[in-house]
Parts: structure tokens; sequence; C-alpha cells
């Protein structure tokens, strides 16, 4: 088991800049989730730690040893892709005993180690059986058995879960997680998907354009977002964001949106004031942290209900102000007395607020 | 009202146009005819162009084998199988049966070896690079034969001025010119048919290798394989079709090939390089012996046949033709 910490690390495809300046510290058995969109770096990432791309600056370190020009082969590194990329003229057997005989190992500690492994995940029937012949599923458990067989420091995993139809994918969801906590093991695993990442991981890394925007448990991501691309890829439906600027007007401080405003609390007022960079800031807040009221009520701002979108135990209320829309989540026993076109009123909780800066797009508060 | 009518009649309706359309169609032609009709258009140019090329001109040699017909002579017999049993009667046979297997066996060794190993190079390198080398390599297969053996003839020249002969007597290797094709005549054959074999080899591995999925290698990679472990368990069993295609293939084409050994050799020195193919040739058009030319041809018309058999057998063809067979468990 190591430690892996990432200094300054870049990766540059001629002028493509896939990893730019990434610094993380991955704990020793931690279990880190690198997320962002598609093409945002995460697997340039992984390769470069797995030792397959040679980074274009910076160092990787497992525990204090600088590692950045290893060969793959002196890293014990297990790794699964999103397409398993098991050999399809191996078997079962032999597919998970690939790794062990580049290793040399004797062929009965060979054929133990397997077994095991095999057990472990549930797959000891299907060891003469050839990839072709198995479901995605058991694809996927093979993937995993011929990454751990190994006993690696560390774990990577790229996107594995997404070929595997969405009931599967919350079954090994919960199981890859078990899994991680008994063996212990360093893992850094890939995926766009937030709901996955918010799951499985101890940290969340949230990338973009190559570049890391947040760092932190999953809770200090979805409830403080650092920025505009976090608040804007965490959560489902996405915060409610809206480009406003604040005015002082009379010692009071309002938000204003052109087409209505919204008065701030006097204190929540003077801090954006003082931490932003200019008036110009952007208004965050999540569809689950607002309320509907059919009446008037204290900072509430009235609306129309333009449509709704019943989930079972919840609905989101799209409600028209101004020229915005926003998403609110009700639930589904205050929301069915709801109709769209109808005057309702949208109730702000000041502490589940976030306001951002628009020019640096950095959270102010 | 018009909506809701449109509405009912339609699902009641549909089957009934639709199968008095059939109907309708069906009522000029049988079903079977209809079926010819559809094969004869499909298959029909295929066949006719198969029979013209292949079966025509091999119904016209297994006729002229069992005559006496020559050029010299006007009229002509019937001799039944004489000409076949003078092959086996004739001095050289024996010569250009092993003459025909060196060949073959030879070349087609070069051929897929060298062709693997220009495929894995070009693997290996960018993108740009790769694309030189192949055209690089392609080029002899895209001259013209003369041209391409002329230019072998002056690379071999036996004289001081020959290519080959100025280097070697440069590097002081030898203190007078060499002549090549008197001294080793065979070996230059292979490589003279090789420079060109190997390419479809090249181009047939270099199209297979980018079909793999990196992933395959970037695992095995991770998984601490050394290059040569990658090409030996991974990239290698994964390329066991085409090596079996471009196998079969290249061993028919060599057998019937003599174009480049007669332009450079012309199956000399005293018959050091005549192939079978070649011996059929000189019999038919040079001794103007068209029969027996024609018996000499059959043969190898019958060891192709035999190939392709024993090809198919071996490889399993029909498995590598029909679809994969996946168990979804
Ligand atoms: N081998 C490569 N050559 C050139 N560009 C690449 C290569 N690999 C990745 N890229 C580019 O780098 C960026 C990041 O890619 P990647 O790490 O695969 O993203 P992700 O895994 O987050 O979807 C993309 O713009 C991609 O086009
Ligand atoms: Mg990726």
């Amino acid at each position: 088991m190591v430690s892996v910490r990432l200094v300054d690390l870049c990766k540059y495809f001629g002028s493509v800049k896939a990893v730019d300046g990434l610094n993380l510290e991955i704990k020793d058995g931690e279990f880190v989730v690198l997320l962002g969109p598609s093409g945002c770096g995460k697997t340039t990432t992984l390769f470069c730690i797995a030792g397959i791309y040679k980074p274009t600056k910076g160092r990787i370190y497992f525990d204090e040893i600088d590692v950045t020009d290893w060969p793959p082969k002196d890293r014990n590194i297990g790794m699964v892709f999103q397409s398993y990329a098991l050999y399809p003229h191996m078997t079962v057997f032999d597919n998970i005993a690939f790794p062990l005989k580049l290793k040399k190992l004797p062929k009965q500690e060979i054929a133990r180690r397997v077994r095991e492994v095999a057990k472990m995940l549930q797959i000891d029937h299907l060891l003469d059986r050839y990839p072709a012949q198995l479901s995605g599923g058991q694809q996927q458990r093979v993937a995993l058995a011929r990454a751990l067989v190994k006993q690696p420091d560390v774990f990577l995993l790229d996107e594995p879960l997404s070929n595997l139809d969405a009931k599967l994918r919350i079954l090994m969801r919960a199981e890859l997680k078990r899994l991680q906590k008994e063996l212990k093991i360093t893992t850094v695993y890939v995926t766009h998907d937030q709901a996955e990442a918010m799951t499985l991981a101890d940290r969340i890394a949230v990338m973009n354009e190559g570049k890391l925007q947040q760092y932190g448990p999953p809770d200090e991501i979805y409830n403080r977002p650092a920025n505009v691309f976090v608040a804007g890829f965490i959560g489902a439906p996405p915060m409610n964001l809206l480009d406003c600027s604040l005015v002082e007007r009379d010692g009071r401080y309002v938000l204003d949106f052109t087409s209505f405003e919204i008065e701030l609390p006097r204190e929540l007022g003077e801090v954006v004031r003082s931490r932003a960079s200019s008036s110009e800031v952007v208004f965050g807040v999540r569809p689950e942290d607002l309320k509907i009221s059919k009446g008037p009520a204290t900072s509430a701002i009235k609306g129309v209900v333009y449509v709704t979108e019943p989930l079972g135990r919840e609905v989101i209320v799209n409600v028209r102000i101004g020229d915005h829309i926003i998403k609110v989540i009700e639930s589904a026993s205050t929301a069915s007395e709801i109709a769209a076109g109808q005057e309702v009123w949208v109730v702000l909780d000041f502490n589940r607020v976030h306001i951002f800066d628009r020019k640096t797009g950095k959270l102010v508060v | 009202m018009s909506k809701r009518k449109f509405f009912f009649t339609l699902p009641a309706q549909l089957p009934l146009m639709s199968s008095r359309r059939l109907h309708r169609s069906r009522s000029k032609l049988s079903p079977r005819a209809r079926k010819f009709l559809l094969l004869t258009i499909f298959l029909g140019p295929c066949i006719v162009m198969i029979a013209l090329f292949w079966f025509g001109p091999v119904f016209l040699t297994v006729f002229l084998s069992f005559t006496d017909m020559s050029i010299r002579r006007a009229e002509w017999h019937w001799v039944g199988l004489e000409n076949y049993f003078n092959i086996g009667k004739h001095p050289f046979t024996m010569k250009v049966v092993v003459n025909t297997a060196i060949y073959v066996s030879c070349t087609l060794l070069w051929n897929v070896f060298v062709g693997l190993l220009l495929a894995l190079l070009t693997y290996y390198m960018d993108e740009r690079s790769a694309l030189f080398y192949r055209a690089l390599w392609l080029l002899p297969r895209s001259s013209p034969p003369v041209v391409y053996g002329l230019l072998w003839l002056w690379v071999l020249d036996p004289t001081e001025y020959g290519l080959l002969n100025q280097f070697v007597l440069a590097l002081g290797l030898s203190d007078k010119p060499i002549n090549w094709l008197m001294e080793y005549p065979m070996l230059f054959i292979i490589l003279i048919n090789g420079f060109v074999g190997c390419s479809f080899g090249m181009i047939v591995f270099s199209s297979a290798l980018k079909s793999i999925p990196r992933d395959y290698i970037i695992a095995a990679r991770v998984d601490g394989a050394s290059e040569w472990r990658i090409i030996k368990d991974i990239i290698l069993p994964l390329l066991k079709w085409p090596l079996m295609f471009v196998t079969a293939w290249q061993t028919l084409s060599l057998l019937a090939s003599y174009e480049y050994i007669l332009i450079v050799t012309n199956g000399g020195p005293f018959y050091a390089t005549e192939v079978w193919s070649l011996f059929a040739y000189h019999q038919a058009f040079e001794h103007l012996e068209l029969g027996f030319g024609a018996a000499l041809a059959m043969v190898l018309v019958i060891v192709s046949i035999i190939c392709v058999v024993a090809y198919m057998k071996v490889f399993k063809f029909r498995r590598m033709i029909s679809p994969a067979k996946i168990e979804i468990a």
C-alpha cells in the first residue's frame, strides 16, 4: 500500500493541454474519484500514474519515492478499463493469470492466487470460458480480478461501470466500494458520472480542461462548491445559476436580475461587497434548497409554474421568474396541488445560497 | 369524424392492402421463378466472370492436355494420358519439382515474416513515418514487372558497373566483379519476388494490427509485459487469421507466378531457376508443345486445389468465415 502524490503534473499532446498543472495527494488506502466531463484529462492522468504516458512536466511520488521515470512494470499497479480489455484469445483463467505469469511466479502459486481472487469475485465457475462467452457484468468481474490478482499497491479504474446497464451499475458500485474498503488499496477511480463519484469517493477531485477545480470530501464538494463549474457539474438536477449584479440602494443590498430583484440580508450583502472583485456576480441555489409557497412569504420571489417533472417521490417544479427558469425540488404531496400556469412563491433560505464572482468564477460566499 | 374513421380503418385495411399488393406482384411469376430471377441478377455477373476466366481456361487446358496439339504441326490427335506419362519421363521434371518447392517455400516464408516484421515496425512508428515507409515498400508492387525486373538486372549486372558489384568492389569484399545470377540464381529469384511479395503481408497485417484495441496493449504494459511478450502473447495470437490468410493466398499466387523469373533469368542458368509454372510456359510457348504444356499446367491446377482444401481443413476455414458464437450467460 502506498500514498500517491502528483506535483504540478502536466501532459501536453502537441498544443492540447490534456493535463495542466495537476496537484493531488492521495492517502494510503484512500478512495479518490477523478470527476469531470469527457475530454477533461482524466484518462491521461491515470495513464501518467500508471507510467503509460511520460508527463511533459511535473513529478509523481509513491510514498516519498519519485517514480516519474519508472516503467509501468515497476510500479505494481492494477488497472481496469472501460472496455475491460480482456484478451479474447485467452480463457478467464489465463486472463487473470497473465500478470502473475509475467512476474514468473511458480505454477501452483499462480493457480492458487487465481482461484482465490476468482472466488472473491464470484467468477470461480467461469474460469474455463472465453471472454466472448461472458455477459458484461461477468467480464467486468474478470477485469477486476485480473487487476487485483497481482495485489497492486495502487488500483486504477477508468470508467469501469459505464458499459453496464443501470441496475447492474448500482449493484457493482456497492460491491466495488465494499471490495476497496476490505482490501484497503489506494484507489483512483475515473468517472464522468457525479452520482457515482458522490457514492464511492472518500474524496472527489473535480477536473475541467486539464485543471483541478476542487478536491475534497463529497459533502464539501456538494455543499461548498469552489466555483461555478463545480456548482453546475455536481447535483442532478444541477444548481440554479443566475447572472446578476449587486447594487447598494438606501443602505440595502439588492441582487439585480434585470427582470426581478432579490434583497439580500445586510450581513450577506456586506460580505459579498467586500469579497467580490466587482458587482458582477453569479447567484446559485440548489433545487433541493428551495421551497414552493402558494402564498406570499418572507424572502420569497413570485413566479409562474412553467412545467412540472414528476420523479416519483419528488417533483421538479420549473418556475418562471422574469426571464429565468428556476428548478425547485418539492415533495410529491406538495407538488400535487401545483399546476402549470399557476402563480407561486419560491422561498429562499439565505444560509443555503451561493454567490460566485462572475469574472473569476470563484465562490464568494 | 374523418380522423376517427382513419384511425379505425387503418389497422384492418393495412394487412389486406399489402397482401393484395403482394399477390398482384406474385401473379405474374411463381415464388420459385422470383427467387431464381433474384439470384440471377445478383450472382449472375459473378458466375459469368468465373465461367469465362476460370472454368473456360481450365476446360481448354484439360482438352489440350489430352491432345498432341502443337503449333509446329497442322493436324492433331487424341493421345489420352500420354502427355501426363511424359511428365514423369521428362529428364528435368525432378529438377523443376525441387526448384518449385524451394522457391515457393522460401519466398512464402520471406513474404510472411518480412511482411509481419514491416507491419510491426510501422505499428510502432508515428503515423506519418509509417505511411512513408509503407509507401516505399509498395513501390516495387506498383511498378511494372518489366521495369522492376530490369532494375534488378542493372543492380546484379555481372560487370564492375553493376550496383551491387560497385559496392562489393568498393568495400573490398571481392577483387573482381561477381556474376550474381550465375553464382546464386535461386537466392536472387527469391529476393526479387520477396521484395514485391512481402508488401502484401505488410498491408494485411498493418490493417489487422490497427484493429487491435489499444487497451489490450496498454493493459499488458501496465501488467509489466515487455514489448516482446506483448507481441508474442497478445499481438501474434490476435493476428492468427490474417497470418493464415496471407500464407494460403501467397502459396497459391507463388505456385502460379513466374513473370519475374522469366524476365530476370528465364529459368537459367541451366534450369537452376526453372519452376513448374515457367516450365509449363516454356513447353507451351517456346517448344510450342501445347498439349504437353497444358498437361503441366493441369498438374499445377490440381496441386493448387489440393492446397486450398488442405488449408481449409487445417485452418478450419469454416469457423473463420462464420459469425462468432457468443453465449450470453
Ligand atoms: N494520445 C493522444 N494524442 C493526442 N491527444 C490526446 C491523446 N490522448 C488524449 N488526448 C486529448 O487529451 C484530452 C484529454 O483526453 P482524456 O484524458 O482521454 O480525457 P477523459 O478521459 O477525461 O475523457 C482530450 O482533448 C483528448 O483529445
Ligand atoms: Mg477517458
